[in-house]
């Protein structure tokens, strides 16, 4: 299984009683582009943060490609994010005076494998993603919203992840744009049999992925025992 | 990449790093400066005098005594007779010995009647010895040997005639205008009290207050040069007196018997040991000036501290991403800690090259208007001592938002 998680539970340090998340059981198989909705709020942001592991469930088993996060060191686990998962977020994905190129180098950077051709892989990714060159030595601040959002692809890109967690990755996008960047995501993640967990509030997103989720089917914070 | 995403980030923020930056460089500048001032006052306050082993006056304490024959300051309190000198100077450990006699001045100068001896043995700086910039030693009765200050203060050069006036007030009515003084020699700068002082000899000294009594200029008892010269211009007293030793081993039991000697009631310093205690009396100071400078760096530190910590929350999200593409809460540490020590490098970089520039622009002032002769060197242990200080204060000072990133970094 790409995840598999098991009697899961998270409430965050500064509310303990109230329980954000809580799923009995949920799982994802290898290859497969998920596509998960729900309101604000609902704990979506909370569940990519558990299978990324920058948070640590309360509880539970939160395994991540056959790995079980709950049980690694915080050492371990930022070095399992580096390698094997892949992040785009809504805004913020790239450190905005560094350049595209010192972009995808930093997240190159904390990866244990050092790519001897990161440069070409690099080009390459850049080209498929139509970055031209002459954007790549810019502060990516200076680049346009959708820049970045292929900016921020190609950095998730590089380490070639076997996990990419998409969180609202389009909803700053206009209408042309959000369709140009799901056909182009989808076809990467194809091309490298990525397992895709893509989370929106945006049900209109959901034809281009194979099984879509409601957030509330799986989390059930509020069950009684 | 490390210090790549640290300099860029830096450069990303260059208006509040480089307010920063000047202020650590300022804070440093003070630092070192008074630090570097400070020694070298030290140092040449030490090398006043050296190669002297002995000073030998009246009966008195050594500071008094180191004062008025040394630096001139003050005024004795008694003289010694030229009988006892005699006999000191020809004990058999004696190398050397050269008297003074003080208390004429000219243009409030101090006149200092000595021996042509003086200008071989007298030493200053470790062991060097006196310079003739123009002119020789006196050999004349009525000649006189100019400190370079004196020589360039008042304008004077060789040849030129001087009236010395008695007593040691700056402006004196009793003037010895009866027997002129020839310039015969400039002395080279020093950086003593020597380049303020005007050399006579002894029987120059005796010259001019032969027909003198009481203090006072006895009227229609004049004499001429002529006679001068077939007079015996042996001198009774005189102020002090140098001595120079066949052995450093023998200076404690000379000493020890000048104090003790049984027909005049004398004193014998080590010039070095009274320096160092006269030295000490300015301690307080000192300190007081180190406190005023470590003060500033503190506050330029926390101004550091508290700009970085400012930019902690401007950065958060960048704090997030690096979370999120695998950087470990340490890494935020050491970025945070990496970039307050390249602004404290660039301070310190930036501040010696500042204080080297304004040393060898204001260099010359000081040692013309002060007579402070100021290395330009500014390298020495106290001051690699300064900037480790520095350097380790600046670790220090980001800790707290390093920890800040850190804590950060560990819950979103």
């Amino acid at each position: 299984m790409a995840i598999h998680l098991q009697n899961v539970s998270f409430a965050y340090p500064k509310a303990p009683q109230k329980k954000v998340l809580d799923i009995q059981h949920w799982s994802v198989a290898p290859g497969e582009q998920v596509f998960i909705h729900g309101p604000s709020g609902g704990g979506k942001s909370t569940l990519l943060n558990l299978l990324s592991g920058i948070l640590q469930a309360d509880h539970g088993e939160v395994s991540v490609l056959g790995e079980r996060l709950d049980q690694m060191s915080n050492r371990r686990r930022d070095r399992f994010r580096a390698n094997h998962i892949g992040c785009v977020f809504q805004q913020f994905n790239l450190i905005p005076y560094l350049d595209a190129i010192d972009n995808i180098r930093l997240a190159a950077h904390f990866a244990a494998t050092k790519q001897a051709t990161l440069n070409q892989e690099m080009g390459e990714l850049l080209s498929a993603l139509g970055i031209a060159p002459s954007d790549r030595c810019k502060p990516t601040a200076q680049l346009s919203i959708g820049q970045q959002q292929r900016v921020a692809i190609a950095r998730a890109l590089i380490n070639k992840p076997q996990l990419l967690i998409a969180d609202e990755p389009s909803s700053s996008l206009d209408q042309h744009n959000r369709d140009a960047f799901i056909t182009l995501l989808m076809s990467l993640v194809k091309e490298h049999e990525i397992t895709l967990l893509f989370v929106s509030h945006d049900l209109s997103l959901s034809h281009h992925f194979g099984r879509v989720e409601a957030l509330s089917d799986i989390n059930t914070p509020d069950r009684m025992y | 990449m490390f210090m790549r995403l640290a300099c860029k980030s830096l450069l990303n923020r260059r208006g509040s790093v480089v307010l920063t930056v000047l202020a650590l460089t300022v804070s440093l500048v003070v630092l070192l400066g008074v630090e570097h001032i400070r020694q070298q006052a030290r140092d040449s306050f030490g090398n006043t005098v050296s190669g002297v082993d002995l000073i030998v006056g009246a009966r008195t304490g050594s500071l008094n005594l180191l004062l008025y024959s040394v630096f001139h300051m003050g005024s004795p309190t008694n003289n010694i007779s030229w009988d006892s000198y005699q006999k000191i100077a020809a004990g058999k450990h004696v190398a050397w010995a050269v008297p003074i006699a003080l208390g004429d001045s000219y243009r409030g100068y101090r006149v200092m009647g000595s021996t042509p001896d003086y200008f071989t043995h007298f030493s200053f700086g470790g062991k060097r010895k006196l310079q003739f910039t123009s002119g020789k030693a006196f050999a004349e009765v009525l000649d006189v040997v100019l400190g370079s200050e004196v020589a360039r203060k008042l304008n004077h050069k060789l040849g030129d005639q001087v009236v010395l006036a008695h007593g040691v007030a700056s402006t004196s009515f009793s003037l010895h205008d009866d027997k002129p003084f020839n310039v015969v020699g400039i002395l080279a700068p020093t950086g003593t009290p020597v380049d303020q002082t005007v050399h006579v000899s002894l029987q120059g000294i005796e010259a001019i207050h032969i027909d003198w009594q009481q203090g006072v200029k006895m009227p229609g008892n004049t004499v001429s040069t002529e006679q001068l010269a077939k007079m015996d211009l042996q001198p009774t007293n005189i102020t002090a007196f140098m001595l120079g030793l066949n052995s450093k081993i023998a200076t404690f039991r000379v000493q020890r018997e000048i104090n003790n000697y049984s027909r005049e009631p004398l004193t014998a310093i080590l010039p070095g040991v009274a320096l160092s205690e006269l030295w000490q009396m300015m301690a307080t100071f000192e300190h007081t000036l180190r406190l005023i400078s470590a003060c500033i760096l503190v506050s330029a530190l926390l101004g550091l501290s508290a700009m970085l910590l400012a930019s902690i929350r401007e950065r958060e999200h960048e704090i997030q991403l690096l979370r999120v593409i695998g950087a470990p809460p340490m890494f935020l540490f050491l970025l945070i800690e990496l970039e307050a020590l390249l602004i404290s490098f660039a301070a310190i970089a930036l501040g010696s090259s500042l204080l080297y520039m304004v040393l060898v622009v204001a260099g010359d002032l000081l040692a013309s208007e002060f007579g402070l002769h100021i290395s330009t060197n500014i390298g020495s242990e106290s001051t690699a001592y300064i900037m480790l200080l520095m350097i380790f204060s600046t670790v220090i000072a980001a800790a707290i938002p390093s920890l800040k990133a850190y804590k950060n970094a560990q819950l979103k």
